[in-house]
């Protein structure tokens, strides 16, 4: 096994033809069933698989465009179950940002947020409101309700909405530290989803508990986009845009200062980091790409009520960024891929399984038992395992490596004499 | 707009009064933990509601057992009241064995995670087993006194209007002042509470001067949780009908209240308690009066929430707490 492993290690060749085979043999098997989750999985597991392999970075950016734009739309669409994959997919793909959002609050900056849902909700209420006619109760005119085509638009306007309710939110916050901050956000986003709830009277904003219906589909210059398969081009693009954006902050000064407030606050702030303004960014980053794929999820599902963002939605968000690694970006991807499948495929499918069962008489489960019921347990038993046995996830997060030899050959001579002089002048000093 | 508040203010005293004893028992639950492990034990409103449960299956076994009938009614009642306490006190020292004592050492983050998680399982457990049992997880349970007295708040001053108050509130509160002196004399007066102070204090130090500390630990989670489920059956006998999430919102309002009063002071959290209540129950009857019908009673939960978010940023330490340096 080892030395199977070591050859591939070796040859590029051997090791691309190897992908190439289990990538077409999936592809061909969703392809070709009807409906089989097992393949399904195999496909999508490739992604985790080409992260292990041994090309280099840019190769490996290539294979996964290819796979996300052309393999699995074309895989997919081969039986009559093409929309379902394609919702589960897009439906990762949205928890996928929303994980990564989490992610720089939780695992870059070290602040628990257990209210993140609530930057979801102001996303996907900012364009629920603005393009139905639940506008015109508070704003006259003829420019509102909006149409399809002011969705793209939207995108960048939930984000930035959803980014000010984060630096709202973190301004008072910031004193409270650790385990209070959890608890105080954990009140914020309850807060927010109940003035949600409730805000029909005295002028109907949000229309209460009722929620808002025929949100419109977005529409680009008379297109519209109405299934899944459509929406998905949508959310590998803003995916894309949010991957490029968290990894280019990781290693930034910003994302440096975000990890060296996690490790210790006094010693970021005596070495001259401004402690309010790099927590505060932290918040508004995460929150706008939650905001932002708010505003794709309510024109996906075209109606919203506050069900939608309960403390168990800001849990869901929590468990895929503890189980795949705080701070990990690709650990962060995994576990919300895993925790959204779990959640979409497995869980229902093992219902139906057990419903089959019990229908057929061979054993009797009662509905008590079903497994689409057991997320909390699933999501309590996740946490705690994790706490306890892997706290730094799946794919733990790993500093970048700097060549210090590499480095050194880099230095411009003139820094040389610099360093003369600083001997120099420290000589004078004595 | 006075005279109606001042009309409605007996009965809103009464039923704040109640709300705030309970909040009161369980608030000393996580001052408690609080103040001897520093960590917020988030399950907390879980065992409060295991309780509720606990108290509202036993007496409804004693029910189809045909013994509630031969018994007095205050004998079921303190039946119900002890095995709940029992049985959510060792659950509390078994959620301390498994989740929270591997992670002394870690980071606070990760053992927080851990009473998340510890949160939701019970929520999920409790539900299984009311849902297996009963056929739907909204139990409603046996009330055992529930006839009506009633104050003549009227005769002291013709303003107020009379309230009425359960046979049960009496017994809430009588229950929580037994349960919150108990506990006084117990960490001031006892050999055992004297432990439990010096634990607080300074772990390192009681443990060289022969204190066995995990046993210290595991007395304080028994206690507060017992406390807890204690309380759950006061309240499941108040309120009458119970589900596997009222831990949540009960535990956060508790929460609040032990951060009201000086988080890790047990007599703080006493006192937290009782203001949140009676704050809960003058937002809720009155919040419509004052704005005029346009915000209700449904806003009461956003008026706990938002004490608690004004206590932690412009006196963290609490009304009773001591202010404390961070050290480098």
């Amino acid at each position: 096994m080892n030395k199977w492993i070591f050859v591939l290690r070796q040859n590029k060749l051997v090791l691309a033809a190897v992908y190439a085979v289990f990538v077409i043999v999936t592809a061909l098997s969703v392809y070709l069933s009807d409906k089989s989750v097992v393949s399904f999985l195999l496909l999508l597991s490739s992604f985790l698989l080409l992260y292990y392999t041994a090309f280099p970075n840019t190769v490996k950016w290539g294979i996964a465009g290819v796979l996300l734009l052309i393999v699995i739309p074309f895989a997919t669409s081969g039986g009559a179950s093409h929309e379902s994959y394609m919702e589960v997919v897009t439906q990762c793909g949205i928890y996928i940002a929303m994980a990564l959002g989490l992610n720089i609050v939780v695992g870059f900056a070290g602040l628990l947020d257990l209210g993140f849902i609530a930057f979801f909700a102001v996303g996907a209420y900012s364009y629920a409101i603005f393009s139905t006619p639940q506008v015109s109760n508070f704003i006259s005119g003829n420019l509102f309700p909006l149409s399809g085509s002011w969705f793209w638009l939207f995108i960048l306007l939930g984000g930035f909405i959803a980014a000010l309710f984060g630096v709202l939110l973190g301004l008072p916050v910031l004193r409270v530290k650790g385990d209070y901050l959890a608890i105080v956000t954990l009140g914020f986003g309850e807060i927010i989803r109940l003035i949600f709830n409730n805000l029909s009277k005295p002028v109907n904003i949000t229309n209460g508990a009722m929620g808002i219906s025929s949100i419109p589909p977005p529409n680009l210059f008379g297109f519209q986009f109405t299934f899944p398969h459509q929406f998905y081009f949508i959310v590998i693009a803003i995916l894309a845009v949010v991957l490029f954006g968290v990894r280019r902050l990781e290693h930034s000064r910003l994302g440096r200062s975000w990890k060296a407030i996690r490790e210790n606050e006094i010693a970021a702030q005596a070495m001259g980091i401004p402690v309010i303004g790099t927590k505060l960014t932290a918040f508004a980053v995460g929150a706008s790409f939650s905001g932002m794929m708010g505003v794709v999820f309510a024109a996906k599902q075209t109606f919203i009520d506050p069900t939608s963002f309960t403390l168990v939605e800001s849990a869901t968000i929590l468990v895929m960024v503890i189980l795949g690694g705080m701070g990990s970006v690709p650990g962060v991807i995994l576990g919300a891929a895993i925790v959204t499948i779990l959640n979409l495929q497995v869980l229902t499918e093992l219902t139906n399984w057990f419903n089959q069962l019990t229908l057929n008489g061979i054993v009797n489960i009662p509905s008590a038992l079903s497994p689409s019921k057991m997320q909390r347990l699933l999501f309590g038993v996740i946490l705690v395992l994790m706490a306890i046995f892997r706290p730094n996830g799946l794919i733990a997060a790993k500093n970048r490596k700097v060549n210090e030899e590499k480095l050194k050959a880099n230095l411009p001579k003139a820094a040389v004499p610099i360093g003369q002089s600083a001997k120099q002048s420290g000589g004078a000093f004595k | 707009m006075i005279s109606e508040i001042l009309q409605t203010l007996p009965q809103v005293l009464v039923d704040g009064l109640a709300l705030g004893a309970v909040y009161a028992v369980v608030a000393i639950g996580y001052t408690m933990v609080y103040g001897i492990l520093e960590f917020i034990n988030f399950a907390h409103g879980e065992i409060f509601m295991t309780g509720a449960f606990a108290g509202t299956a036993a007496l409804l076994t004693l029910k189809s057992a045909g013994l509630l009938g031969a018994m007095p009614g205050w004998l079921a009642y303190l039946l119900a009241f002890v095995i709940a306490m029992l049985l959510t006190g060792i659950l509390g020292i078994g959620i301390e064995r498994v989740a929270y004592r591997p992670l002394r050492k870690a980071p606070k983050l990760i053992s927080f995670i851990s009473a998340v998680g510890i949160s939701f399982l019970l929520q999920d457990i409790v539900r299984f087993i009311a849902d297996l049992k009963t056929g739907n997880f909204i139990v409603t349970g046996i009330t055992l006194y529930d006839s009506n007295l009633k104050v003549a708040a009227s005769s002291l001053w013709s303003v107020f209007g009379d309230a009425f108050i359960k046979t049960n509130t009496i017994i809430v509160l009588a229950a929580a002042v037994v349960l919150m002196i108990g506990l006084d004399l117990f960490v001031n007066r006892t050999k055992w509470g004297v432990a439990m102070r010096a634990v607080a204090q300074d772990r390192d130090t009681a443990s060289l001067m022969s204190i066995n500390v995990n046993k210290v630990i595991a007395l304080t989670f028994f206690i507060g949780s017992a406390l807890g489920g204690g309380t759950g059956v006061l309240f499941a006998q108040q309120y009458g009908t119970i589900d596997p999430y009222i831990g949540f919102t009960l535990g956060m309002k508790a929460f609040t209240a032990a951060v009201l009063g000086g988080i890790g002071n047990i007599r703080g959290a006493m006192f937290g308690g009782i203001l949140i209540g009676l704050i809960e129950m003058l937002a809720s009857t009155n919040l419509g009066i004052l704005t005029g019908g346009s915000f209700g009673a449904e806003y009461k939960d956003v008026m706990s929430f938002l004490i608690l978010i004004v206590v932690l940023i412009f006196k963290p330490e609490g009304l009773f707490g001591k202010a404390i340096k961070e050290k480098v």
